[in-house]
């Protein structure tokens, strides 16, 4: 399936809702909207992978790069997931020491600080 | 012997044709289906390795996917990069992969270094017996 892209804001919070497959090919369309979205002025962003079905080395690399961007600009960053073959992508790599991991979007939002001035 | 064989130009989006077609072979090969996920992403980061280690050296040959399914299922993704540049991998930890100074490339190398070591039991990378390049081999068992 294409990747698709979708934006939602949730009080202080940007919400990317990603669906189909993150791979090589499609990776540097997540990367430019993650930078439209923080170039625009987003400062604490959300990426839901509810509907993502692949997601490759070059895809969670795109998302590495954008918790980056955002903690050095003050920001943050966190991941919705809930679905145990991308799960264990994140163990096998050791990233879910890297990135705020939530099954919902609600709990990634109410995790923030940012979330709760919202 | 090989039972499938794929060749492609080195381009990123051939790289969802070589997932598809290798997860095709494997179900046929008989591998189980609760491997399929794993055969799929292995297939894809190895491919994407070999492209980008394709492009990286401005190597305009095919990347070569041979798929057999004698006794096994075993795949071997092989490229024509030098061969130097395909050897040293290795997988990152936490801190590493935080680290600000760590350039994309090498955390998306490592990444998918760490993604094809974890979810390959049988695993080699060596360098292909003729000419320039490496070989990624992987292998699963097939059957109940």
């Amino acid at each position: 399936m294409e990747l698709s892209l979708a934006t939602r804001t949730v009080g202080e919070h940007t919400v990317l809702e990603v669906g189909g497959e993150v791979d090589v090919y499609t990776a540097p369309r997540l990367r430019e909207r993650l930078l439209e979205l923080i170039d625009g002025g987003a400062r604490h962003v959300v990426v839901d992978l509810g509907r993502v079905d692949f997601l490759d080395s070059t895809g969670l690399g795109v998302l590495v790069g954008a918790l980056k961007r955002l903690r050095s600009a003050g920001g943050s960053f966190a991941l919705v997931c809930d679905k145990e073959p991308l799960l264990k992508i994140f163990r096998i790599t050791a990233l879910d020491q890297v990135f705020p991991l939530h099954p919902t979007v609600d709990a990634a939002i109410g995790a923030d600080p940012a979330g709760a001035d919202a | 012997m090989a039972t499938v064989r794929l060749s492609f130009s080195p381009a990123p989006v051939h790289v969802r044709t070589a997932r598809l077609v290798g997860v095709a072979v494997a179900r046929r090969a008989g591998v189980r289906e609760d491997l399929l996920d794993e055969v799929r992403l292995a297939i894809g980061e190895a491919c994407t390795r070999a492209v980008a280690l394709h492009r990286q050296y401005g190597v305009p040959d095919p990347v070569l996917v041979e798929m057999s399914d004698s006794g096994a299922y075993a795949v071997r993704v092989i490229d024509r990069a030098p061969i130097e540049a395909g050897i040293g991998l290795a997988a990152l930890d936490a801190d590493q992969l935080a680290n600000e100074s760590l350039t994309d490339e090498a955390l998306t190398t490592g990444v998918g270094f760490a993604l094809l070591a974890g979810f390959v039991e049988d695993l080699q990378v060596r360098p292909v017996e003729d000419g320039v390049g490496t070989e990624v081999r992987m292998v699963w068992p097939v059957g109940r």
